[in-house]
């Protein structure tokens, strides 16, 4: 067989493999640079995978040549491309921009475990995106997580540790229940295929025990998405990550969580429950909103950066899950769409922390006071990601709000409240942001926080890391201008999901 | 009958919220990463469990044409990569437990968060 047709498993072995030649690799440098190349490589795929899923095809492949039903199978959709998409880009920028600060923030003997790790993550949350087999997800879910808790706890500060303790037992408590969910639902049906699995869910005569699957399955996955009431791991592990980490997992982790979520309740659970659809909209909306809401409402009076930016993301999340509680074309579109461009946002915004962080040790607001003023490019790339998280129009936050916007209203009267809670949401993400970004541009430096540099000898960072950064904000304006793409992968997306939705 | 026929569902049950009481009741890391073991173990014997078929042995093939019941070997082999997670899971835990024994020298939850709140 040619390499060709090995393509779609390509995703998660080319990190894999080169996770534990990056563990061997010395000097240091070399270890950054296969890591760097590997990732790379497995955006590349990922971007001739999401080409060849633009017609709305689906690219199946039998790991190890066992025919779908009984081996395990990657099915490469469009929404698991624009995941895939999603992650191994968030990887690449961030490990190119995160070189120096890593170096400086963790211990030269252990940067090749690291970067090792940081490839673990890599290769695990593609597999979550691409496989089509239920117990499939719950191994690299795990292979994912227990990478993240090492690259967290990775850095020098040691609140970190605390803060992965925290996020190790939550995460498993999800997983956990994930697997209980699946457990019930093969009890039921005989198999871990998603496909296979929403086949024969139809004949069941009891399916007391698929509910009970349903309720383990939508809460272990909220508890690993952070959707609130379930985030209390987020904010922290966030905040004490070292930066590159942060910026990477903040623009994927927790949307590959969604991803599953999604094709859980959408393909196997809403053609085979009776009325769970209204079961999935009663659970998520409400909780959507309170996110929105209780995210956006911490946001504003948060101190540290990164904390606020991760409660945020808890309010960005609510937004997702807002849009596919509608269980429409509409709300499931605007839903994947926001995956795409807050990933985008949130991603940008954290990889200027990154930047930022080559002069700032601490990131308490009064710290970045006057920072305009040295790094003005950083800070511009950062006004221009906060401006699309906020959705002003010509950034890609923009889009993504509009077509929610527009779901929203398709809700009959219940629409105005759900548009007056994305509004006001969108006003509350003005306010917090605007509290970083109108001292960094025109306060004077606080001349007794003890993060800020000293003032004559900073200037803008590295100019590797400066393009990285403004590349990412870049991104923000042309997906504003130009969303063909992403939309059209989050159509068939959409189209896809709710093919088996009565 | 019916209810002690199910008594394997009852232990998962029992096992599980035992681990998740220890989880959220304990303050030592230790303790909770024990409580997480014994909720994870619950699992693998709910998955233990509904593999065994009545009357079924194992399935070993040694005459092809006896019509045998054979329970099913899947569950089993789908527990052992769990039971190989768990062991990750709390061999990490454990790890994190060494290093923030050095960084804060206590492992106990109410006495780091006070640590914590004061720098």
């Amino acid at each position: 067989m040619s390499l060709e047709a090995h393509i779609p498993a390509l995703p998660v072995i080319v990190p894999l493999l080169a996770a534990p030649i990056a563990a061997y690799l010395r000097p240091r440098h070399l270890a950054w640079a296969a890591a760097t190349l590997a990732s790379i490589a497995s955006f590349a795929i990922a971007v001739l995978l999401a080409l060849a899923t633009r017609d709305g095809s689906i690219h199946r492949y039998a790991m190890g040549g066992w025919p779908a039903p009984f081996g395990i199978e990657l099915a490469i959709d469009s929404l698991g491309a624009l995941v895939l998409l999603i992650i191994t880009g968030a990887s690449t920028l961030a490990i190119i921009a995160g070189r120096e600060t890593i170096e400086r923030d963790i211990e030269p003997h252990r940067q090749p475990l690291f970067y090792a790790a940081w490839l673990m993550v890599v290769a695990g949350l593609a597999g979550i995106a691409i496989t089509g087999d239920a117990f499939n997800v719950f191994v690299f879910m795990e292979i994912s997580s227990l990478a993240t808790y090492v690259v967290i706890a990775a850095g020098s500060d040691r609140q970190a540790l605390t803060a992965v303790f925290k996020y190790l037992i939550m995460g498993t408590i999800g997983a956990t229940f994930y697997l209980i969910g699946v457990g019930f639902v093969y009890m039921m049906t005989g198999t871990l295929n998603f496909a296979d699995m929403q086949a024969r869910l139809a004949d069941i005569p009891y399916v007391a025990p698929v509910h009970l699957a349903a309720a383990f399955i939508i809460v272990g996955l909220a508890l690993k998405a952070a959707v609130f009431p379930l985030h209390a791991w987020l904010p922290n592990a966030y905040a004490h990550a070292p930066h590159a980490v942060t910026a990477f997992i903040a623009a994927c982790s927790t949307k590959v969580t969604i991803l599953v979520l999604l094709r859980f309740d959408f393909v196997v659970f809403m053609g085979n429950i009776a009325e769970h659809a209204t079961q999935f909209a009663l659970f998520v909306m409400p909780l959507a909103l309170l996110g929105i809401l209780f995210g956006s409402g911490v946001a504003i009076f948060e101190t540290n950066v990164k904390r606020l930016l991760g409660y945020s993301s808890i309010a960005q999340l609510g937004y997702i899950l807002l849009g596919a509680s509608f269980v429409d074309r509409a709300g499931l579109l605007a839903s994947v769409l926001h995956i795409f461009n807050h990933a985008l946002a949130k991603g940008a915004l954290f990889l200027a922390i990154v930047a930022l962080g080559h002069h700032l040790t601490r990131f308490e607001i009064r710290d970045l006071h006057g920072i305009g003023r040295r790094m003005p490019w950083t800070l511009g790339a950062f006004s221009i990601a906060a401006l699309s998280l906020v959705g002003v129009p010509g950034t890609a936050g923009f889009i993504s709000k509009w077509y929610l916007i527009v779901a929203a209203f398709g809700q009959g009267s219940l629409g105005l409240v759900l548009v007056g809670v994305i509004v006001a949401s969108s006003l509350m993400a003005v306010v917090y942001l605007w509290r970083i970004l109108e001292p960094a541009w025109f306060a004077a430096a606080d001349p007794v926080a003890a993060g800020a540099a000293d003032d004559k000898r900073v200037g803008e960072a590295p100019v590797g890391v400066l393009a990285v950064v403004l590349l990412a904000a870049a991104l923000n304006v042309w997906f504003g201008l130009v969303p063909a793409f992403p939309l059209e992968l989050a159509g068939h997306a959409a189209d896809e999901l709710l093919r088996h939705v009565p | 009958m019916e209810i002690l026929g199910l008594y394997n569902y009852w232990v998962f049950g029992a096992l599980l919220m035992i681990g998740f009481f220890a989880l959220i009741a304990r303050q030592n890391l230790v303790k909770k990463l024990l409580g997480l073991s014994i909720f994870q173990s619950a699992v693998f014997l709910l998955y233990i469990s509904l593999a065994k078929v009545e009357g079924g042995t194992a399935p070993i093939i040694l005459d092809p044409t006896a019509a045998e019941i054979f329970s099913n070997p899947l569950p089993q082999v789908l527990i052992l990569t769990a039971i190989v997670v768990g062991i990750s899971t709390t061999a990490l835990g454990l790890a994190i437990v060494v290093r923030i024994r050095e960084a804060y020298d206590t492992i106990e939850d109410d006495e780091i968060r006070r640590l914590d709140r004061r720098s």
